[in-house]
C-alpha cells in the first residue's frame, strides 16, 4: 500500500458492517408503519391468454379488504426501463404474457387476508398458444407476443460490421466455426423484493424499495401513474442482494403506490420466494455461433459473432443485452475486423434482462473455449496463446471503443505462476483437469439508459462546525460497499477518518442523482463525484486556513484529522477548527460534484453499448476433478488474478472477487431457470441449485494494480468482471481432465456423461447445440474498423473542472 | 392464542394467530427483524435462531413448541453493547456484503463454536452448508469463523485485515 494514502488501499471495514452483523439493518421488509396494510398481488397461471374479464367482487366484500385494483384503476400507458421498450403494464389489462404475469392487487387488514382476497378474484382468460423457445417464436410468426419489434417475435434484431471479416478468414492459418448455448439463470438475491407506499394527504408519494436504482424508478413511477416526478420521493432501502434483479421497475412497487392512494394507508407488498424466480430479469439464454480466424502463432485475424437471445416475455433491459453480446469480445484481444449479429426474441417466459456481467458472460464463455480449442489445433499452450495477443492498452478496438489502461498481462503471469500451471496443464491424471480463460468488463456504461446530458452521478459534501461531514449521494449500497467507498475516498481528500463521516444515499428528495448500481458503475462515477465535491470543500478550509496562519494555501495538507502546513504539523489546527474557520469566511459549507463519463459513443447505431470509462481485466484458472462414473464435475480450486486499477480497499475488492467466483461457478455446474408449459420447474431454493460452502472451492485472489487515469485514485470495477472467465475456464479444465467438451451451460453430470459415452464409442466428444434457428438478420452497413487508433485525450469528459 | 417466549434472556407474553411461525412471531409480533426470511420453506437457512443453542430454522419452527426454551435471535449476541467476537470478526473481515444472510450465519457459527471451539475449515463448512449466502463465496464468511475462534479461546490475532483501533467500535 502506498505511503501517499491514509485511507485508500487499507483493508478497512465497511462503514456498515456494525449495523449488518447486529441485525440493525433495515431492509424494505423490515419497515412497518402506523395503520399499515399489506398488499398482494394476483397473478396470471397462464403463459399466453387473453384476459376476458376480471371480476373483483368477492374479493372485495371479504372482511378485511380494503382495496382491490386491476389495471383498468391504473393509467392506461405502458411503460419500460428502456424508452425503445415501452410495452409492460404493471397490473395487465387485456392480456397475460407470462405465467407470474400481475393481472389484479389487493390491499387488507394483514398478507393472510389479502392473499385469501387474490383467490376470490374471477378471471376468465382465454388462452393462446404460448411460445416457450427461441426455436418456437421464430417459426410460429401467426402467434404475436407482442406488436412491435424488428419481426414477428424478434424485439430487436442488430447487425454490426467493422471491415472486412471474410477477407480476413481468407487470409487466416486456421478457421474456426463453433456453436455455444447458454442456458438462462437468475439472480437469487436472498433479499425477496419489497416495497412500502405511502401516499400523503397533501397528494405526494413516498416509496421505499428494495431497488438497486430509485433514480429510474423515481423517473418512471411519474409517467406510470401519471402524476409529476416532483411529488414522488424514492428511498432505495439497502439492498439484500441484488446481482441486477433489482433495476426494472416491477408490478409490485406501482400497485403499492396505487393502492395506498385508495386506501389512505400506507401499504406494503413483499413478494414470495417463488414469485421472485418470476420476477426474473436475469441471466438470457443464448445461442451462439461464432467463427473466428487465427495464424499459426495463434493471432486472431478476424471474429464474425451471431447470438440469438431468448428474450423471454418483456421487452426490459433487452436491448441492451442483445447489444452487450456482441460488444465486450474485443477489449481483451487484439481482434482487427469484426462482425456481429444478433437476435432478441420474445417468448412466453418471464422476461431476461441484466445479472452481473450484463449480457457479456455467454459470449465471453463461447470465444474463450473457441480459444481453447483453436489452442489445441495450434499446438499452443492456451495460456501463451493469449498471452501473445493482448489488446494495446490506450488503443481504440474495431468497433470503436477506447480501451485505457491493461493488466491483463500481469493477471495471466500471476495465475498461471499461482496455479501452478505449467506443471499441471496436460499432465495432470485423467479426471484431474486444468483450464484457463479471461475476461474484461465495463466499468460504468459509458451512456444513461434515456439519453441526457446531465452527471450520471452527483455528490454534495458538507461539513459543519461540529467537525462532523455528511456525504449525500444518490448511489445505492447493494452489499458491494458503495456507501463505504464514498466514505473512504471524502476522508482521504479531507484528511479524516471514514467514522467522522455521514453517508446518507438513495434519497430522490435529499440526495443527487445517482443513475443506480448497476454496469460496475458506482465507484468510479460516485467516487470521482466525491472526490470533486470533497476537494471544492477541502480549497474553501484551506483558503481560511491559509488566511489566517498567513501561507498560501497551497502549502497546506489535511492529515490526520489536522489541517497543517505540508511538512511541519505543528503549524497548523484540528480538522474542526480549520472547518470552524471556512464556515466564518464562506458561510455554510456544502459542495457538490458531478461525474459524467468520456464522450466516447462510437458514431455507428449501437455505439451507445459498449463505451465505458475504462475496463477492468481478469484471468482465471479453474483445477476440477471429473467423476467419470456420475459426470460430476467438482472444482478444486481457483486462481484468479483482477486487475482492479487501484484497489480502493483490498478487503472489498477480494470480496467482489470471490463473490464473482462463486456465483460464476453456480451458472457454469448448476444454475438454470428453466419451463415447463411456461411454469417454473423449480421455484425454490432447494430445487434451484446454488452452491453452498461444501461446493464453493478455495479461492485464490491475486488484485493487479494499473492506476487507470479516469478512476477515482486510479480505480476500476471489481463487482461483475471476475465473474466472466471463471465458466470458460471451468469448461476448459473439463476438456483437459477428460477430453469431453461441453459447449453448453450448465455443464451438468448428464452432460458429461454424454460426452464420456460418444467419446467410448469414437465419436467427437462434444455435447451442445446441434443446429441453429433459420433467421435472416439485417444487413449491416459496414464501418471502418477503428482497431489500433490511439485514444483520444482521457481527460476530456464534461463537469470536470 | 397466548405465548410466553424467552427470547435473548427476556420471556415476553404475547397473543398471536395459532398459525403463525416462530419467524413471524419474531419479527412482526416482537419487531425483532434482525431475523430475516429467504424461502419460509426451511431450504436457505436465512432464518436460522438458536432454540436452546441448536440452530433451528424459524420458517419452520412453531411457537408453541418453543415456550419454555431459550430462543436466541442476533439482536441477543452482542452482550451490554459489546459484540460477540463473531460479529466483531464478520464486521471486520468483510464477511457481511448485504448482510441479508448475515444473522442466521452468525447463530449456525455460535452454535459450532459452542461444541468445537477449533473447528478445522471443513468442519466450519459442514456446519455452514444450510446457510445460502450470494453475495460472499463464502471465504470470508470462513476465515472470519476461524478469527473468531482464535479469539474466542485467547489466541493471538494473526489477521490481515484488523481494524484500526477506532473502527472496532460501533
Amino acid at each position: 500500500m502506498s505511503k501517499r494514502f491514509s485511507v485508500v488501499g487499507h483493508s478497512l471495514p465497511k462503514i456498515d458492517a456494525w449495523a449488518k452483523v447486529t441485525g440493525e439493518t433495515k431492509y424494505a421488509d423490515d419497515l412497518v408503519l402506523p395503520r399499515m396494510a399489506y398488499g398482494k398481488l394476483l397473478r396470471s397461471p397462464h403463459p399466453h391468454a387473453r384476459i376476458v374479464r376480471i371480476d373483483t367482487t368477492r374479493a372485495v366484500a371479504l372482511p378485511g379488504v380494503y382495496a382491490v385494483i386491476t389495471g383498468r384503476d391504473l393509467p392506461r400507458v405502458k411503460f419500460g426501463i428502456l424508452p425503445v421498450s415501452q410495452d409492460e403494464e404493471a397490473l395487465c389489462t387485456d392480456k397475460v404474457r407470462m405465467v407470474g404475469d400481475a393481472v389484479a392487487a389487493v390491499a387488507a387488514v394483514d398478507e393472510e387476508t389479502a392473499e385469501r382476497a387474490t383467490e376470490l378474484i374471477d378471471v376468465e382468460y382465454a388462452p393462446l398458444p404460448a411460445l416457450m423457445s427461441i426455436e418456437e417464436a421464430l417459426s410460429h410468426p401467426d402467434v404475436r407476443i407482442h406488436e412491435y419489434g424488428d419481426g414477428p417475435n424478434v424485439h430487436k434484431a442488430v447487425s454490426l460490421q467493422f471491415g472486412d471479416v471474410d477477407a480476413a478468414f481468407a487470409a487466416s492459418d486456421l478457421v474456426r466455426e463453433d456453436v455455444f448455448f447458454f442456458e438462462g439463470n437468475t439472480h437469487l438475491p436472498l433479499e425477496q423484493h419489497a416495497a412500502v407506499a405511502q401516499w400523503g394527504p397533501d397528494g405526494k408519494l413516498t416509496l421505499w424499495s428494495s431497488t438497486q436504482t430509485p433514480h429510474y424508478v423515481h423517473r418512471l413511477l411519474g409517467k406510470i401513474l401519471d402524476m409529476p416526478q416532483a411529488h414522488i420521493r424514492v428511498i432505495a432501502a439497502p439492498v439484500g442482494g441484488g446481482f441486477g434483479g433489482k433495476l426494472d421497475p416491477f408490478a409490485h412497487e406501482i400497485a403499492a403506490c396505487k393502492l395506498s392512494q385508495v386506501t389512505g394507508r400506507p401499504v406494503k407488498i413483499a413478494l414470495t420466494r417463488e414469485e421472485v424466480f418470476y420476477v426474473h430479469r436475469g441471466r438470457h439464454p443464448v445461442l451462439m455461433w461464432v467463427k473466428t480466424g487465427f495464424r499459426k502463432d495463434g493471432a486472431i485475424t478476424g471474429m464474425h459473432f451471431r447470438t440469438w437471445l431468448d428474450g423471454g416475455a418483456y421487452g426490459s433491459y433487452g436491448v441492451a443485452s442483445t447489444f452487450y453480446t456482441g460488444a465486450l469480445q474485443t477489449v481483451t484481444y487484439k481482434i482487427p475486423v469484426y462482425k456481429f449479429e444478433g437476435a432478441r426474441v420474445f417468448t412466453n417466459k418471464p422476461p431476461c434482462g441484466p445479472k452481473r456481467g450484463h449480457g457479456t458472460p455467454q459470449p465471453r464463455f463461447a470465444m474463450e473455449c473457441q480459444l481453447d480449442k483453436a489452442a489445441e489445433q495450434l499446438g499452443l499452450d492456451p495460456a501463451d496463446m493469449r498471452r501473445r495477443n493482448l489488446a494495446e492498452p490506450f488503443t481504440k478496438t474495431a468497433n470503436h471503443l477506447t480501451v485505457t489502461t491493461i493488466g491483463l498481462g500481469e493477471c495471466i503471469d500471476r495465475v498461471v505462476e499461482a496455479s501452478g500451471w505449467r506443471r499441471k496443464w496436460k499432465a495432470l491424471p485423467r479426471g484431474k483437469g486444468i483450464g484457463i480463460a479471461c475476461s474484461s468488463y465495463l466499468t460504468g456504461a459509458g451512456t444513461a439508459i434515456y439519453w441526457n446530458d446531465m452527471p450520471h452521478s452527483g455528490v454534495v459534501v458538507r461539513a459543519d462546525r461540529s467537525g462532523g461531514v455528511s456525504v449525500l449521494c444518490g448511489a445505492t449500497d447493494i452489499g458491494q460497499g458503495s456507501d463505504s467507498v464514498l466514505a473512504y475516498l471524502v476522508a482521504e481528500v479531507l484528511g479524516i477518518e471514514p467514522k467522522d463521516i455521514r453517508v446518507h444515499v438513495a434519497d430522490t428528495d435529499l440526495t443527487p442523482v445517482d443513475l443506480g448500481s448497476y454496469s460496475s458503475r458506482v465507484t468510479l462515477m460516485a467516487g470521482n463525484a466525491a472526490i470533486q465535491a470533497a476537494e471544492r470543500l477541502r480549497a474553501k478550509i484551506f483558503e481560511a486556513v491559509a488566511t489566517k496562519l498567513e501561507v498560501e494555501p497551497t502549502s497546506l495538507v489535511a492529515r490526520n484529522r489536522r489541517v497543517f502546513v505540508a511538512d511541519d504539523e505543528d503549524r497548523g489546527m484540528s480538522f474542526q477548527d480549520a472547518v470552524v474557520l471556512g464556515e466564518s469566511r464562506h458561510g455554510v459549507l456544502a459542495f457538490p460534484g458531478s461525474y459524467a463519463p468520456p464522450k466516447r459513443t462510437g458514431k455507428y447505431k449501437g455505439g451507445g453499448v459498449g463505451p465505458s470509462p475504462c475496463y477492468s481485466y481478469s484471468a482465471c484458472v479453474v483445477e476440477v476433478d471429473v467423476d467419470e462414473q456420475t459426470g460430476e464435475v467438482k472444482p478444486t480450486e481457483v486462481w484468479i488474478a483482477h486487475d482492479v486499477g487501484r484497489a480502493l480497499n483490498p478487503l472489498l475488492v477480494e470480496g467482489q472477487v470471490e463473490g464473482s467466483v462463486y456465483m460464476g461457478l453456480g451458472e457454469v455446474l448448476m444454475e438454470e431457470q428453466v419451463f415447463r408449459k411456461g411454469v417454473h420447474k423449480i421455484p425454490s431454493l432447494l430445487e434451484y441449485k446454488s452452491p453452498t460452502t461444501l461446493e464453493t472451492p478455495e479461492i485464490h485472489t491475486i488484485l493487479v494494480e494499473t492506476e487507470d487515469p479516469d478512476g477515482p485514485f486510479g480505480a476500476k470495477e471489481a463487482g461483475q468482471g471476475p465473474l466472466l472467465p471463471v465458466i470458460p475456464a471451468v469448461a476448459n479444465a473439463v476438456w483437459d481432465a477428460v477430453g469431453v467438451r461441453v459447449d453448453e451451460i450448465p455443464i451438468t453430470p448428464d452432460k458429461v456423461l454424454k460426452g464420456l459415452e460418444l467419446q467410448r464409442q469414437g465419436k467427437a466428444a462434444r455435447v451442445g447445440p446441434e443446429r441453429l434457428p433459420l433467421f435472416a438478420f439485417p444487413t449491416p452497413r459496414p464501418v471502418e474498423s477503428a482497431f489500433g487508433q490511439p485514444a483520444e485525450d482521457i481527460a476530456v469528459r464534461p463537469f470536470a473542472s | 392464542m397466548r405465548l410466553a417466549l424467552t427470547v435473548n434472556g427476556e420471556t415476553r407474553e404475547l397473543i398471536t394467530p395459532v398459525h403463525k411461525t416462530l419467524l413471524e412471531v419474531l419479527r412482526e409480533d416482537l419487531f425483532l427483524t434482525g431475523t430475516k426470511h429467504g424461502c419460509e420453506l426451511g431450504e436457505c437457512g436465512t432464518c436460522t435462531v438458536l432454540v436452546d443453542g441448536e440452530p433451528v430454522v424459524s420458517c419452520l419452527a412453531l411457537p408453541a413448541e418453543c415456550q419454555g426454551r431459550r430462543i436466541e435471535t442476533v439482536e441477543g449476541m452482542a452482550e451490554s453493547g459489546r459484540l460477540h467476537p463473531l460479529q466483531q470478526a464478520f464486521a471486520e473481515l468483510g464477511a457481511a456484503q448485504c448482510g441479508y444472510c448475515t444473522p442466521g450465519i452468525l447463530l449456525t457459527a455460535k452454535a459450532l463454536l459452542a461444541e468445537r471451539a477449533v473447528p478445522t475449515r471443513e468442519e466450519i463448512r459442514q456446519a455452514l452448508a444450510g446457510n445460502l449466502c450470494r453475495c460472499t463465496g463464502y471465504t470470508k464468511i470462513l476465515d472470519a469463523v476461524e478469527l473468531a475462534a482464535l479469539r474466542m479461546r485467547g489466541g493471538s490475532v494473526g489477521a490481515g485485515a484488523g481494524p484500526r483501533p477506532e473502527g472496532a467500535s460501533s
